[in-house]
């Protein structure tokens, strides 16, 4: 394996865990619900899964601990901005602090421990093609996961009658509202959804991407989940575009440290979070011909019966 | 088709006691109503009469407190609006319940029932277009599109559900005259049809040209059920408001003098992302007169307040001139020290804080003047201000000083009008006077501005009320997509000839760039 090929491998496996928890957060606002909370509940996805992956000696249990841990978080933040019509933006921060917290008191007795890797899914001949066989018919489950994952939020946004129902519902509540549908209880699933994808991906990266876990390992990465949605215009397939840049810059900020370039190297962990804000305020400036965000987003919505 | 029951012998619908309470509000108080299959009934009232209150229990948005609906004899509850389409009662709404992201076909989609797909829609969609004469384009995007035609959209929604009743809120506030009569020609043939209609209105010429029968609500209750053709519009205008709505004097006439406002070919980029550009307006207001500005909203009527108050700025400084300096880089502070003044059109957020008491609130546009100095606000004199508006302009208010947002609709615009003109501006702009006022809040700020223009002010009102226009207007001009028609004295214009510029189809095409 050459280095070059070495260096795509880690990349997708620092892309995979953004492009999760960005396709969650996409829907959960596409609903019309902002929920700053995803650094938390990654946090807590990577604890709980660490753990139970520890304790019970299984992947697949951690996996699942992860994702229940995630949407458990997403269900509190869900009880409070809808059934009491909280405001987001501080219910989101708030969720950050808690998730960030409780994964460092539920995760403290396994600091130090260690999970061997999970076996990649070999898919037989397509795999020895060279260059491009290992990359893309040697990964984990997850990646092929996540790239599915991409694909059934593009088609059920856009091709489903319940994403019709979704989208209208997060561009405009009131009128939703007038029509019948179901406002909260869209709005409660499309977090839960956002909670249990943000879970997963902390599952990744605890179980796959360092298979240790330690205090604040998630690194500002649901930060960058959460700006990847905005970069993405709140579609699924710029979702996934926009995460494979961002694990690009993750990675090769990494590699050009160790090659020594005579920049600081607090410089170069920084690009990753630079590019974010960078890829912001390009989008800004271009908005005029990108769709906007949903109509409803942030506001909270209390029918009038 | 005019039956007075089915042939089951029961009505279509049967509202009985129906009550509904907000706190202390009684927004609705035992009401009773009913509908014949195949008529289209009117449902008239001033605006907090209970109206939109009563149409939204009967669609399932809201719950009754107490009550009773029969359907064709039969007891109903009706839990949700859903529930109301399975019945066979279909909605139009006066804010439009449409998606504005969305496409046509997916604003229809989404209201219908899960066995429809967007394949059905798009067919089906063409079929009623035709039917009705209701055109649309499926894959169009809503916020691409007119008022008429979104309105189009929400019929057509209503008309692919088969419905027994079809509730229409104030259709017509948006439309042009046109748009209009096209409304009508489509209600009397699904009435024909068999359909029953509920139109609920302010306007007594629509309902006189549309309806046999007329309930009549005041106040939350029905003051009379009544042949609209029988009755002169002063008898139902006196039911509809309680006491007899007098007519604005016009005082002394209107002599314009020197010129007070002139804006010379401005023209602006639009603001937000559906904004409206404006193109090369010309304009010219003299002391002693009042302008209309007619047209449809979203036309540039906003994005005109805006570039005449100075909230955004225009590139040359003569592109606006008051009283003769150019202003058009100066802001708003900078033109209200020329002598003008200004009343945006939305009251609460933008022209008065909400949450701060009246008082305060005169130091939005007094700033420099009687109630400050040197930085301090002057309490006491705010407060007397506060008190000399709320007294001239008969302003109603729950208590001494409220805050902003405790008054009704009407008070406030009584109070933001009269914060400007106790000024005694030499020139004041108005945006949508009286929108959402009751009639008599509206008499009284239109003779405002009347007395005011009298007094040797130059008023300019942009109003999307052609009744309003007319009744104030000394002369007026329609805008349309950004342009601006010609300005003509009132007594030139007819109302089909404003109703055409503000389709865009003007006749005075080369007159439209003089002044």
């Amino acid at each position: 394996m050459t280095t070059f090929e070495a260096i795509l491998l880690t990349i997708v496996t620092a892309s995979t865990p953004l492009l999760i928890a960005a396709l969650g957060e996409l829907v959960t606002e596409r609903s019309g619900v902002l929920n700053l909370g995803v650094e938390g509940m990654m946090a807590m996805g990577a604890a709980c899964s660490f753990a139970a992956a520890v304790t019970f000696d299984s992947t697949l249990l951690g996996v699942l601990a992860g994702i229940l841990a995630g949407t458990f978080m997403a269900a509190l933040f869900g009880l409070v901005v809808l059934g009491f019509a909280a405001n987001q933006v501080g219910s989101g921060l708030a969720l950050t602090i808690l998730g960030l917290g409780l994964a460092g008191l539920i995760g403290a007795p396994f600091v130090g421990a260690r999970r061997n890797p999970i076996a990649p899914l070999d898919i037989p001949v397509l795999s020895d093609l060279p260059v491009v066989g290992r990359l893309f018919f040697e990964q984990d489950l997850f990646v092929y996961g996540s790239i599915l994952l991409t694909i059934a939020v593009a088609v059920y946004l856009n091709r489903t009658r319940v994403g019709l129902m979704l989208r209208s519902i997060g561009e405009n509540h009131g009128s939703a509202h007038g029509l019948g549908l179901p406002v909260l209880r869209t709005r409660f699933l499309a977090i839960l959804f956002g909670g249990a994808c943000a879970g997963l991906a902390g599952a990744y990266l605890s179980l796959v991407y360092t298979r240790f876990w330690s205090p604040g390992m998630t690194a500002g990465r649901g930060w960058i989940a959460l700006a990847l949605v905005v970069f993405a215009a709140w579609r699924p397939g710029w979702a996934l575009v926009g995460a494979y840049i961002f694990g690009a810059a993750t990675v090769l900020q990494l590699h050009a440290q160790a090659a020594q370039f005579g920049v600081p190297s607090q410089a170069l962990s920084a690009v990753p979070y630079l590019a974010t804000i960078l890829a912001l305020l390009l989008l800004s400036i271009r908005r005029g011909r990108a769709i906007g965000a949903p109509g409803s987003l942030g506001l909270p919505f209390v029918p009038d019966r | 088709m005019q039956a007075d029951a089915s042939p089951s012998g029961h009505h279509l619908v049967e509202l009985k006691g129906i009550s509904k309470r907000y706190g202390d509000l009684l927004a609705n108080d035992r009401i009773d109503l009913a509908i014949e299959p195949g008529e289209i009934h009117a449902l008239l009232g001033e605006n907090g009469a209970g109206k939109s209150t009563l149409v939204k229990i009967l669609y399932g948005v809201i719950e009754p407190t107490e009550g009773e609906i029969l359907w064709e004899g039969r007891p109903v509850a009706i839990g949700s609006p859903v529930e109301a389409r399975a019945l066979g009662i279909g909605m139009v709404f006066q804010h439009f319940s449409l998606f504005d992201e969305l496409t046509v076909a997916e604003n229809i989609a989404v209201a219908l029932s899960d066995d429809w797909s967007l394949a059905t829609v798009r067919s089906r969609l063409g079929d009623i277009s035709r039917a009705y004469g209701l055109a649309l384009e499926p894959d169009r995007a809503v916020w691409t599109l007119s008022a008429g035609e979104r309105q189009r959209i929400e019929i057509v929604r209503c008309l692919l559900q088969n419905p027994r009743l079809l509730i229409l809120d104030e259709p017509t506030s948006v439309l042009t005259p046109q748009e209009a009569e096209h409304l009508f020609v489509t209600l009397d043939k699904l009435s024909a049809d068999g359909c029953s209609i509920l139109y609920i209105s302010h306007k007594l010429e629509e309902v006189r040209r549309l309806c046999r029968r007329a309930t009549i609500l005041r106040a939350g209750r029905v003051v009379g059920t009544i042949d609209p053709r029988a009755r002169s519009a002063r008898e139902i205008a006196a039911l509809m408001v309680g006491n007899e709505v007098g007519e604005v004097r016009s005082g002394t006439p209107h002599v314009p003098q020197g010129e007070m406002l002139r804006v010379a070919d401005l023209t602006m980029a639009p603001g937000g992302l559906h904004g409206q550009a404006l193109k090369h307006i010309n304009l010219v207001a003299s002391a002693g007169e009042i302008v209309g500005i007619a047209g449809v909203a979203g036309n540039g009527q906003s994005e005109l307040f805006a570039a005449l108050s100075g909230e955004r700025l225009a590139d040359r400084a003569d592109a606006i001139a008051i009283a003769g300096k150019g202003c058009g880089t100066v802001g708003v502070d900078g033109r209200r020290r020329l002598g003008a003044a200004f009343v945006p059109e939305e009251r609460l957020g933008h022209a008065a804080a909400p949450t701060h008491r009246l008082s305060e609130n005169t130091l939005i546009s007094h700033a420099a003047a009687e109630v400050s100095h040197s930085g301090f606000i002057l309490v006491n004199a705010a407060k007397r201000l506060a008190g000399a508006i709320v007294k001239s302009f008969d302003v109603r208010t729950p208590e001494a000083d409220p805050q902003a947002r405790k008054l009704s609709g009407g008070n406030l615009q009584k109070f933001v009008i009269g914060r400007e003109i106790i000024r005694r501006p030499r020139l004041l702009i108005v945006d949508q006077p009286t929108w959402g006022v009751d009639a008599g809040a509206a008499r009284l700020i239109r003779q405002a501005l009347v007395d005011l223009a009298s007094e040797g002010s130059a008023v300019v009102v942009v109003s999307q009320d052609l009744d309003e226009l007319f009744e104030v207007a000394d002369r007026m001009a329609v805008i349309h997509q950004g342009e601006l028609s010609a300005l003509k004295p009132i007594n030139e214009w007819t109302k089909e000839a404003v109703g055409l510029e503000m389709l865009g189809v003007s006749q005075s095409q080369g007159a439209a760039h003089a002044v």
